[in-house]
This record gives structure tokens, C-alpha cells and sequence, in this order.
């Protein structure tokens, strides 16, 4: 039972890993990026784990500008992202200039907040 | 004449101007959706809809551009009108009495404007008062919504950088008509997005006269809601604008205006709770996109930092329980996507066996959360909500645990006529604009559906919040109405060609028909109301080019048919829909002038003889303000605490604040109090002044003494030796021959009404209704120094203590009593 078990999530992961191969490489580029602003996220939280959370304001702002850049990446490949239906019509440079313009409210918001 | 399926534009321009020519056609033909998917939503392709003579598309297509050029102008200006009428249904006050700052509250936001336009925003944030809540004080900069003032000091400043010296008082009685026009406008955007321009029209203009928005947001009423109500619809129409269209750039413009929106008012937690639970709805019905996902997660986060950035928010937003569900949410929403995202790169074979694998190990894992989450939680007492928030959910809370909430007249339950009187005709078109926003459901109406429902349970719980439900009522009544309208609209056109073409020798009763069809037509055209105004945007719209669908489906739901009603009755049914129109904007302009414009600090009656004014309370604050030292404090229920510092300038024990439960309850403990223990109270918080409101002369009913009952409640929910039943006789709070000795002898029973026989020589209350009980008494630790013409207003002080304590204190039992007339307290007082 555990071995069909093992021999499944074998196959699953060769599954996604082969299917996530066939993504193009500025997907891929995106994809590092959230994956680097979650990470940073982490080591935030671990970090406050074992400090305390003393200036918690400044806590929250870093937590939360690592989680804002990842969700605002998220939508950018979102819209970028050829396969989809509904954006076929907006233009690549469209999406990076909205994103350009969030993160900039957004570390704006954290300068002002992180005290 | 065989109908197939319009292979082409010309085939359907056929099919349609032989409808009109009248021909016969087999009646199972019917108008099928056309392939692309979206009901008629692709009409706006076939221009050869517009009548009569546009036979030729290309012809027809400059004169459709004509034509939505011409309705939006007309669009335009009819906005413009409303932005006016919602501005100027406002102004009874100002022309019935003057341009003056109502109520209560709106006095503590405009002492608070006046602070900022002196002292500049950098004080203002670091403003620590110490004119109120003697001797705690209170911190305004942490303390209160910010938004209302910032958006009044900000105006103020940029007009007097132009050059147009207004006061700051002009500038707060007239921002909230302003931020009411701006609200309409607002509505208009947030409907169009929902169901088009006509809806959207019809919605702003009903918003701009419903009498529960006119009651909060009368020239002179200064308060949050004022701009609030805008925030609230704005921020709406940006999340639904966002929906729609995917875009990023409306998130970042969502998010910011939920940030005015907190600054501006504690019901933000509104929003922060609808947008959660219109995704989970989204998601549960299956209407996941990832416009969904970009509508929701950017501003989750982008709007938690925001409010953590308003100083009376604070931590608040990442720890209190009326947050939680917008991360439950977030959390959702990203499983969700990552679910979709696999589904998408994987087969399906695959991605059955990752289900079974995830939610195997995902169960374990999320009920360790859960366990931890609760425990978190269960361990406040609270679990994590406010008073507030509590109440709310539960409406029996604040009256069996925080009577201070239950007091306040506004936090009652509504009675089932104020929901005529503050809604009018919506409440019955709400239901019909509900069928209408399911015909066909798109994100967007659901969102709208789930606002109405909500809000009408939170109306329900209070009569303050029917503020919040008028909007949602404007928006799905303004639905209603046009989808009516559109019907019957539709019904005449389509059926009055024909009509006129018919030929004469059935001229009997087609000609009657076709004359009635031409009068309702000049009827229509020459109505000046205002329902003309947004009867013609619909008719324009049915002339160009509709924005959403318009069928609506008969039985079988595969063939879609366009309904049409037969003429006479569409031709009455307008002619009813336009007289409902008129009684509801005979009832707002009523309602604007006589229920809701009356400022409360100047009272009028009118008699035979003539206007009375009673204008007592502003009297007693500038008695109070040119006799008094400017260090003085003054006690007086909270009530009037904001109208003291603000008018008087003096300093207060308790205002309308309301944030510290034991110091009101000090104040009522004095208050219920006899004189002695009184005077020691009051003495200890170095009060000089008692301020008492007495409407008993004139029949001025909300005065201490009707508000006593909160006094001994709240004091003796504090201080146990207050006990209510001691004040009671037959249940009943009674201050005539039958009043118990408590009441007889109680601080507020004699301010009120001392020397009050010498008005009428019987001492006749004329609120109560009876004589009172205790008429001739003089005061020990207080004496009079004003009362106002109509006695409405009466100010004691504090007698100074003795300075010489007459007789031997210690052995007081055989001393000779002082011929005091006061019962009992005659050896042992010192201020005898």
C-alpha cells in the first residue's frame, strides 16, 4: 500500500516537473521571483520567532512587502501569461507598467510604516 | 416566412425590419442566441436595431455614433443635474434656520477641523487634549477617524490659497452635500458596471434624494458618514471595476480608497468583511477567475498595511477578530489558484491521484491550524471582537453586558414605519431588482445581491446603520426600475409600428390604441419631473446600442425570446412607474424639509403668535464662555460634553466619547446622588459648574430627566450603592407626590427643579405631565448662577466649603441641630 503510494507521488512529481518544464522562460523568471520574496518572507518570520517582535510595525511592513511584491508577481504572470483567455488583449508592457505602479504604492506604504 | 440561424449581419438586418413590416412568422422561430456566446451583448454588432429607416449598415453606423454621441452628452448633463439636486435637497436647514454645525457630534469634528486649520497637520496628529475627560484627558490624534477632517481642512486650505476666504465653519456645514453629490455620481459608476448606463442613471438619482442618506448628510451635519457613504460606494465600484475588467491599475485605486475609507469611519470593517465573503461566494459557485484572484489578493494586503498606517486602527488590523476573515480568504483564495494551476499543467489522471495524495496529508495539517487558531482565540475573552462588533453580530450583547451602547437612541432596533420613512417606494423595487441581477447572474450582481442582504440584516440590528443599507437599495431599485422600464419600453417600440401601419379599416380600436400610444409618447416627452430624466437615457439606449443583455428567459432555458408585453398594458405600466417616481420624490423633498433638518441646538414652535425660537443652548455655552474663568470645568452628562468644549470653550468631565465607562458612571453616580455626596463628588474632580438641561417649561422632551434612567443604570453598574428599584415606584420613574425619597432628594431631581414653582405658582411639568412632588426646597452645596430664558438650560455652582466648621466635630450627637431646613447631615458637615 505504502509502496503504490511511494510510486505514485514518484509519478506525480516526474508529471509536474515535466509539465512545469514546458513553460516559457519569463513565466519561469516570475516564478523565481515569488519564490525568492516567499522565502525572504520566511526567514522574517523565523527571525521574529526568535528575536520577539518587538517594533512590530516595522515586523508587519517587512513581512507584508515581502507577500505584496509575491501577490502583485502572481498577477503579473497572471496577465502575462499567453495561455490565458481573458488577457489576450492587454499588452504585456500594459500589465509590467500596473505592476511597476502597485509596488510602488505598496513600498511606499512600507517606508512610511516601517517607522 | 422560414426563420434559419443568422449566418450572417445582413440576414438578421432582414429578419428584423420584416418583424417590423409586420410580416407573420411561425411563432417556435425565435431569435436564438447568437454564437459567440454572450445574449445580445453582441447586438451593439447589429446596428440595423435602430429604427426606422437605417436599412443600409454603413449609413447606420455613423448615425449610431450620432447618437451615442447625443446620449452622452445627454448622460452627462443628466449627471450634472443630479449632482445639483443631491446638493440642493440639502439645504433645507440653512434656509430654515442658518448655516450652523448640528447635533453632537458634528461639534467635537468641527472643534477638531478648527485645531488643524490653525495648528497645521503635524500638531494635529500630536494633539493631546486636556480640555475633556478632566483629569484623564484624551488622545485625539489616536483617537479619532482622521478622514472627515483632513478632507474639510484640505478644502479649506485650497480655497483659501485661491483667494476665497470662506470660514471653516461655512466649509464644514457644506462638505457633506458636496461628498453627497459626489456619492450619487459615484452610485451611477458602481451600477453602470453592474448593469449599464440606464440602471445606473436611475440609481444615482434615487440616491440623491433617499431620506436615509438626507438624514445623516444635511447641510450641518458634520459627521463621518458624510464622506464616508462616498468611500463606501467608491471602493465598491473600484473592486467591481477591478472584477470586470482584470486590471491591475483599478486594484492599486481599490486599495487606496479603501485607505479613505478607513481614515473616515469605524465601519470600514464593512467592506473588509463583504469583499471576503463575495469571493468565498464567488468560489463556491464555481466563478473562479483569475480576475477574482487580482481583484482580491493585491488589495487584502496592499489594504491591511494601509489601515495599520491610521493611527486609530493600528495593530488592530492584523489582530482583531473582524479581520480574520480577510486572511481565512486570502489563505482560500491562493489554494484555490494553485489547485486550478495544477489542474491546468496536469492530465487528469494525474491530477486525481495529487487530490487523493493532498488531501490526505492537507486534512492532517489543517486541523492542527484550526486547533491552534481556536485556542488563540478562545482564550481572549472577547475572542477577539469588539463591543461594537459584538453588538452587532448579536444584538441582545450591548443591552445585557455594555449599557453605555444600549443607551444611545441610534444603536435601537428600527420600527418597521422607518423603513418607509427613510427608504420609501425602494423597499418594494429592491425585491424586483434582486430578480432583475440574477437575469443573468454575473459577478458583479451577485456582489450586489450579497450588499443588499447584508445590510438589510445589519438595518435590522440598528436604526443608524439603515444608512448603510440605502445605497444598496438605490443601486438594486435603480435596476429594477430600468429593466422595467426597458421591458415596456421595448413592448411599445416593437409593437407600435405596427400599429401605425395597420390598415384604416380596423381603424375602430387600433386607432384609440395608436392615440393613447401617442399621447403616453407626449405625455412622456412633456413630463418635467425628474423621472423624465431617467426615463429618456433608457429610451436613448434602446435607440443605439445595449450595453448587457436584455433577454430574459421565457420557459424552456434553451431558446432565449425577446419579451414583449402587449401594448396598452406597457403603455399604463409606464404611466404607473412614472407616478411612483413622483410620490417618492414627493416624499424625499418632504422628508429633507421637516424631519431632517432640524438642527437640534435651535429649537422652533410655531403658535398663534407668530415663530417661536428657543435658541437656550447656545445662549447658556456663551453665558458660560464671558462669565466664567477659561480653567474652569464643567460637569454635565455626556451628551453635551462636544457642545461645551466646542461652543463654551470650558472644560468637561465626560463627553460624547463615551470611552471611559467608569467616569460616566461617576458623573451619574453624582448625579443620582443627594446633594452632599454629590457636592464631594464633584468637588474631588475640581468641578466649578453643573450644567442640567430641563425641558420641562416648554415640553422639550429629551432632557436629563427623561435621560435619568441611563444615569442610574450605568452609574450603578459601576458603583453598587446606586440601586435602580431604590428610584422606582410601580416600576415607573416618577417624579411627582408618588416619587420615592431617593428620587425627591437626588441632585437631578432638585437642579431641575429648583424654584421651579415660581413659574407657574403650581410647578406643573409639562413633559411629565404632572405637578412635582417636592416644590419648595433650597440648595446647600449649590447655587444658581444661570438659567435661560425658557428655562431649558440651567447652570449651578459649586458652593465653596466654610471656612469656620461652627460646633465640635467630635461629639456630635449632643450638640444643638443648626436650623438648616436639609434633613439629617447636621453635626458631622462641615459645609453647613
Amino acid at each position: 500500500m505504502a509502496k503504490s503510494h511511494t510510486n505514485d507521488a514518484q509519478a506525480l512529481i516526474r508529471s509536474l516537473r515535466s509539465a512545469y518544464a514546458a513553460t516559457p522562460t519569463n513565466l519561469k523568471i516570475i516564478d523565481l521571483y515569488v519564490v525568492y520574496a516567499i522565502a525572504t518572507a520566511v526567514m522574517q518570520v523565523v527571525y521574529m520567532g526568535i528575536v520577539g517582535s518587538f517594533p512590530f510595525n516595522s515586523f508587519l511592513s517587512g513581512v507584508l512587502s515581502c507577500v505584496g511584491t509575491a501577490v502583485l508577481a502572481v498577477c503579473l504572470r497572471i496577465q502575462v501569461n499567453k495561455e490565458n483567455k481573458e488577457f489576450k488583449d492587454l499588452p504585456p508592457e500594459r500589465a509590467f507598467a500596473d505592476f511597476v505602479l502597485c509596488n510602488l504604492v505598496l513600498h511606499l506604504v512600507i517606508m512610511n510604516f516601517l517607522g | 416566412m422560414k426563420f434559419t440561424e443568422p449566418q450572417s449581419q445582413e440576414q438578421l438586418c432582414k429578419y428584423i425590419s420584416r418583424l417590423r413590416a409586420g410580416e407573420p412568422f411561425d411563432d417556435s422561430e425565435t431569435l436564438t442566441k447568437s454564437s459567440s456566446g454572450s445574449p445580445l451583448a453582441s447586438l451593439r454588432e447589429f446596428p440595423c436595431l435602430i429604427p426606422p429607416s437605417m436599412a443600409d449598415p454603413s449609413e447606420s453606423k455613423e448615425e449610431g455614433t450620432l447618437r451615442k454621441a447625443f446620449g452622452g452628452v445627454l448622460g452627462f448633463f443628466i449627471l450634472l443635474l443630479i449632482g445639483i439636486l443631491a446638493f440642493s435637497i440639502r439645504l433645507f436647514s440653512v434656509i430654515k434656520y442658518e448655516s450652523v454645525i448640528h447635533e453632537f457630534d458634528p461639534y467635537f469634528n468641527y472643534r477638531v477641523t478648527q485645531f488643524l486649520t490653525k495648528n497645521g497637520i503635524y500638531d494635529f496628529w500630536n494633539w493631546f487634549d486636556d480640555r475633556t475627560w478632566y483629569p484623564l484627558g484624551r488622545v485625539i490624534g489616536g483617537t479619532v477617524y482622521p478622514g472627515l477632517t483632513l478632507t474639510a481642512g484640505s478644502i479649506w486650505w485650497l480655497l483659501n490659497n485661491l483667494n476665497i476666504p470662506l470660514s471653516v465653519e461655512t466649509v464644514c456645514v457644506f462638505t457633506a452635500p458636496i461628498f453627497s453629490a459626489n456619492a450619487a455620481w459615484a452610485t451611477y459608476l458602481l451600477t453602470k458596471e453592474v448593469k449599464g448606463t440606464g440602471a445606473g442613471l436611475t440609481a444615482a438619482a434615487l440616491l440623491a434624494m433617499v431620506p436615509s442618506y438626507i438624514s445623516r448628510s444635511v447641510a450641518g451635519s458634520y459627521d463621518n458618514e458624510a464622506v464616508a457613504i462616498f468611500a463606501l460606494i467608491f471602493t465598491f465600484y473600484l473592486y467591481i471595476k477591478t472584477l470586470n475588467t482584470g486590471s491591475l491599475f483599478y486594484a492599486t485605486l481599490n486599495a487606496l480608497s479603501y485607505f479613505y475609507m478607513v481614515c473616515s469611519w469605524g465601519g470600514y470593517t464593512f467592506i473588509i468583511n463583504l469583499i471576503p465573503m463575495h469571493v468565498l461566494l464567488c468560489i463556491v459557485t464555481g466563478r473562479y477567475s483569475s480576475r477574482l484572484y487580482i481583484a482580491y489578493a493585491p488589495l487584502v494586503v496592499l489594504g491591511t498595511l494601509l489601515a495599520s498606517l491610521v493611527p486609530v486602527v493600528g495593530f488592530n488590523a492584523v489582530m482583531t477578530s473582524e479581520h480574520f476573515a480577510s486572511f481565512l480568504v486570502f489563505i482560500i483564495i491562493h489554494v484555490v489558484a494553485l489547485v486550478y494551476y495544477i489542474k491546468g499543467i496536469l492530465s487528469p489522471k494525474m491530477f486525481k491521484m495529487a487530490m487523493t495524495l493532498v488531501v490526505t496529508i492537507g486534512i492532517a495539517v489543517c486541523c492542527a491550524v484550526i486547533a491552534i487558531l481556536i485556542a488563540l482565540v478562545a482564550s481572549s475573552p472577547t475572542k477577539g471582537w469588539s463591543g461594537r462588533s459584538l453588538s452587532l453580530l448579536d444584538p441582545t450583547y450591548a443591552s445585557k453586558y455594555i449599557p453605555i451602547i444600549a443607551s444611545v437612541s441610534e444603536h435601537q432596533p428600527p420600527t418597521w414605519p422607518s423603513y418607509f420613512m427613510d427608504i420609501n417606494v425602494l423597499a418594494f423595487l429592491v425585491p424586483a431588482g434582486i430578480v432583475a441581477c440574477f437575469l443573468p447572474l454575473s459577478d458583479a450582481s451577485s456582489f450586489v445581491i450579497l450588499y443588499i442582504a447584508t445590510s438589510v440584516y445589519f438595518s435590522g440590528v440598528m436604526v443608524r446603520l439603515m444608512l448603510v443599507l440605502a445605497p444598496a437599495a438605490c443601486i438594486m431599485s435603480g435596476i429594477g426600475l430600468s429593466e422595467a422600464f426597458d421591458v415596456f419600453t421595448r413592448s411599445i417600440k416593437f409593437q407600435l409600428p405596427k400599429l401605425l401601419e395597420s390598415p384604416p379599416s380596423s381603424a375602430g380600436d387600433t386607432n384609440v390604441i395608436e392615440d393613447k400610444a401617442v399621447k403616453i409618447d407626449n405625455k412622456i416627452s412633456t413630463d418635467k419631473s425628474e423621472n423624465i430624466a431617467k426615463e429618456r437615457p433608457s429610451r436613448k439606449n434602446r435607440k443605439k446600442e445595449k450595453e448587457i443583455g436584455e433577454t430574459v428567459p421565457n420557459k424552456p432555458p434553451s431558446t432565449k425570446r425577446l419579451l414583449v408585453l402587449p401594448l396598452e398594458a406597457s403603455a399604463v405600466a409606464i404611466l404607473l412607474l412614472i407616478i411612483l417616481g413622483a410620490f417618492y420624490v414627493v416624499h424625499c423633498v418632504w422628508a429633507a424639509a421637516e424631519a431632517y433638518s432640524a438642527p437640534s441646538i435651535v429649537l422652533t414652535s410655531h403658535s398663534n403668535d407668530g415663530l417661536h425660537v428657543f435658541d437656550d443652548f447656545r445662549e447658556a455655552y456663551a453665558w458660560l464662555r464671558h462669565n466664567t474663568d477659561v480653567d474652569d470645568k464643567v460637569a454635565s452628562w455626556w451628551d453635551y460634553g462636544y457642545q461645551t468644549t466646542a461652543m463654551a470653550n470650558r472644560t468637561v468631565i465626560v463627553d460624547n466619547n463615551t470611552w471611559n465607562n467608569t467616569h460616566i458612571a461617576t458623573v451619574g453616580t453624582a448625579m443620582s446622588s443627594p446633594e452632599k455626596p454629590a457636592w464631594d463628588i464633584f468637588n474631588s474632580l475640581d468641578v466649578k459648574y453643573v450644567l442640567v438641561v430641563f425641558g420641562g417649561l416648554v415640553g422639550y422632551p429629551s432632557d436629563d430627566i427623561n435621560k435619568f434612567l441611563w444615569m442610574v443604570r450605568i452609574g450603578g453598574g459601576v458603583f453598587p450603592h446606586i440601586r435602580e428599584p431604590d428610584y422606582l415606584r410601580d416600576g415607573q420613574y416618577r417624579i411627582d407626590a408618588q416619587a420615592t425619597p431617593t428620587m425627591l432628594n437626588c441632585l437631578m431631581y432638585k437642579l431641575s427643579y429648583y424654584r421651579f414653582v415660581e413659574t407657574d405658582g403650581k410647578g406643573f411639568d409639562r413633559v411629565r405631565r404632572t405637578e412635582i412632588g417636592k416644590k419648595h426646597f433650597k440648595l446647600t452645596h449649590f447655587e444658581e448662577v444661570f438659567t435661560t430664558h425658557h428655562w431649558m438650560v440651567r447652570i449651578y455652582k459649586l458652593k465653596p466649603p466654610k471656612n469656620r466648621i461652627r460646633g465640635k466635630l467630635k461629639k456630635s450627637k449632643s450638640s444643638s441641630k443648626t436650623s438648616s431646613k436639609n434633613d439629617g447631615n447636621s453635626r458631622k458637615n462641615p459645609w453647613q
